[in-house]
């Protein structure tokens, strides 16, 4: 259950929605990544309804805060997460990875507005985040009309070498426009991160390179909001390192590596929307 | 004796002035700003200037990144980590974003010499070359190295701009007009058609007044263009002569050598030689010492082109 004062129930009900839409999506193209998707919806959703700066009847506005998903096999979740808050009709959804459609199987920004950054290969989203971060900076972090960058990453990804390249590298621009948000979901393609390549304390590892790390429940509102608050006004470049269950939300997926890239069959998915259903409704 | 210059040299007063003329470019370093001089470039625009330190890739990503934010980002390295190295980061996010980041590719083909094979881009090309909307751009001196960067300011998507290190013989006495696909025709000849890139242009002119001292008519282009390649200039100039000699301190497979024969394939094919790198790495040594054991020189492209004419004429 969500924690903190807030009513997150128009939040929530959204969250459900765009999980639901977002193992449709996968359904109809019969392949994509369900597991990453659903784990990362309550940050996508907190982001785009609740925090980020942006106009979507006017995409390309300049001042909009950007959004880069680094862990683009998740783009399920977050096209869902773009037609819901109104960048496109949700009925487009259906046309995930299909030919001519402009739901690519990873990001592709000259295609589809709302998209600030096409992603794919591990890794490389982080790096533009921080260019990106840099490019927009205006002064001072703290002033308010600096636009932000807001950039997801995966655990599993934060095997890539190059991602601690960027880590130091935002560093030491003390680039205090950039916050990351890693889905510490703990599970890669493979099976468990822990047992493939453990990573210790990420805080202290992110807090070693120069990095402002908060920790959050990643299916928690309140507990994103908090985190996120601190992270835009600490005056250095910030990560949330947000606790989240692969496959959140379906049980009989979550937790399992291997609906990191299975796409459920109809029976399975008719199942799946049953339970996500309950989740449409207000207690 | 020729005016000897670098070109990177050249490379960075293009970048310089193109900072100048352009308020939105801006130079990323991972620390080689010595060996090309780009303290001058910081020196002249600090708050335009970012040192990265080793990282690349970072470096190609980062640029991205700048250029999504309005920038017009130049990004430099040893040709070997600019192209090989951050070779993904250039094809998966810049080149398939179509972005404007401006890769220079220095201490390109043997100029690295001492140091070695590592060191030692033959690839870059190649590896450039294959890459959807890339402009791969390879001046043959200074003063046309600085022409490429001006260029490469001006081009709205990705574009790779190779130059070497060491003082190379100036065949410009003034910056010369560069375009996307151009060429520069040094020579007309009816007898053999010489097509070489940076460091080998000239070396296709010395071998061009070789051939002439035995009564051979070449003509000779500087292909600083490698994509897109000038097709029109070369096949014009191939049709009439009796074979082409491609000569680049690069790979022959994918170079300028595959760029050249591609082109020639489809359009007006000619019998062809390679005076390029024949599947091999280089080794420690000064860079006209290596050019020569490699046979990169002019005599051998003269020797190519004489063995061309006497197979057409045998019909071998």
């Amino acid at each position: 259950m969500d924690q903190g004062s807030g009513d997150f129930r128009d939040l929530q009900s959204i969250a459900a929605t765009v999980r639901m839409d977002a193992l449709r999506s996968i359904c109809s193209a019969g392949s994509g990544h369900p597991g990453g998707s659903l784990s990362c919806v309550e940050i996508l959703v907190h982001l785009y309804f609740a925090r980020m700066r942006i106009r979507p009847d006017e995409p390309e506005w300049s001042g909009r805060d950007r959004f880069v998903l680094s862990k683009g096999h998740a783009c399920p979740a977050l096209y869902a997460v773009l037609a819901r808050r109104g960048y496109f009709d949700p009925a487009e959804l259906s046309t995930l990875r299909a030919p001519g459609s402009r739901l690519q199987g990873h990001p592709d920004m000259r295609l589809l507005p709302g998209l600030d950054c096409s992603t794919g290969s591990l890794g490389q989203g982080f790096s533009v985040a921080a260019g990106l971060a840099r490019g927009l900076a205006c002064g001072p972090a703290s002033q308010p009309s600096c636009p932000r960058v807001y950039c997801l990453l995966g655990d599993g990804e934060l095997q890539e070498g190059c991602i601690w390249e960027t880590a130091a590298t935002a560093a030491a621009a003390r680039l205090s426009n950039l916050v990351a948000v890693v889905d510490c979901n703990g599970l890669q393609l493979e099976g468990p991160i822990d047992g493939i390549k453990p990573v210790g304390s990420l805080s202290r590892r992110w807090l070693e390179f120069g990095w402002h790390p908060l920790e959050a429940d990643g299916h928690s509102f309140g507990s994103l909001e908090a985190a996120l608050d601190e992270a835009c006004s600490c005056g250095l470049p910030s990560v949330v390192l947000a606790r989240t269950v692969k496959g959140k939300g379906v049980s009989f997926m979550e937790g399992i590596a291997e609906w990191h890239g299975r796409c459920p069959g109809p029976e399975e998915l008719r199942d799946a929307l049953r339970e996500l259903e309950k989740g449409l409704r207000w207690p | 004796m020729a005016l000897m210059r670098a070109a990177k040299d050249g490379w960075m007063d293009g970048v310089i002035a193109a900072a100048g003329a352009d308020p939105r470019v801006v130079l990323l370093d991972a620390d080689i700003s010595r060996s090309v001089g780009a303290g001058r470039f910081a020196d002249a625009f600090p708050s335009r200037y970012f040192q990265l330190g080793i990282c690349e890739q970072d470096m190609v990503g980062h640029a991205a990144g700048l250029a999504l934010a309005g920038r017009v980002p130049f990004v430099e390295s040893y040709a070997v980590f600019a192209a090989g190295r951050a070779w993904e980061q250039i094809r998966t996010t810049v080149c398939h974003m179509g972005l404007g980041v401006k890769i220079g590719g220095a201490h390109a083909g043997l100029s690295a010499g001492p140091d070695g094979a590592t060191h030692q881009a033959l690839e870059d090309i190649e590896l450039m070359r294959v890459l959807p909307g890339m402009t791969v751009l390879v001046p043959s001196d200074a003063p046309q190295a600085e022409a490429c960067a001006l260029l490469a300011a001006r081009l709205d998507g990705p574009c790779y701009v190779r130059f070497g290190r060491n003082p190379v013989p100036v065949l410009h006495e003034t910056v010369p007009e560069v375009v996307p696909g151009g060429a520069e025709v040094l020579e007309t000849g009816e007898d053999v058609l010489l097509i070489g890139a940076g460091v080998m242009a000239g070396a296709c002119a010395e071998a061009g007044r070789i051939l002439a001292g035995s009564g051979v008519r070449a003509s000779v282009v500087n292909a600083y263009s490698i994509k897109p390649l000038a097709g029109e200039i070369i096949c014009s100039l191939a049709r009439g002569c009796g074979g082409v000699v491609v000569a680049c301190d690069c790979q022959r497979t994918g170079g300028l050598f595959g760029a050249v024969a591609e082109a020639l394939a489809v359009r007006c094919p000619r019998l062809m030689a390679s005076v390029c790198v024949e599947d091999r790495f280089g080794a420690s040594g000064d860079p006209a010492g290596l050019l020569a054991s490699l046979g990169l020189t002019a005599e051998r492209i003269a020797l190519e082109a004489n063995a061309l004419l006497n197979r057409r004429r045998t019909g071998d």
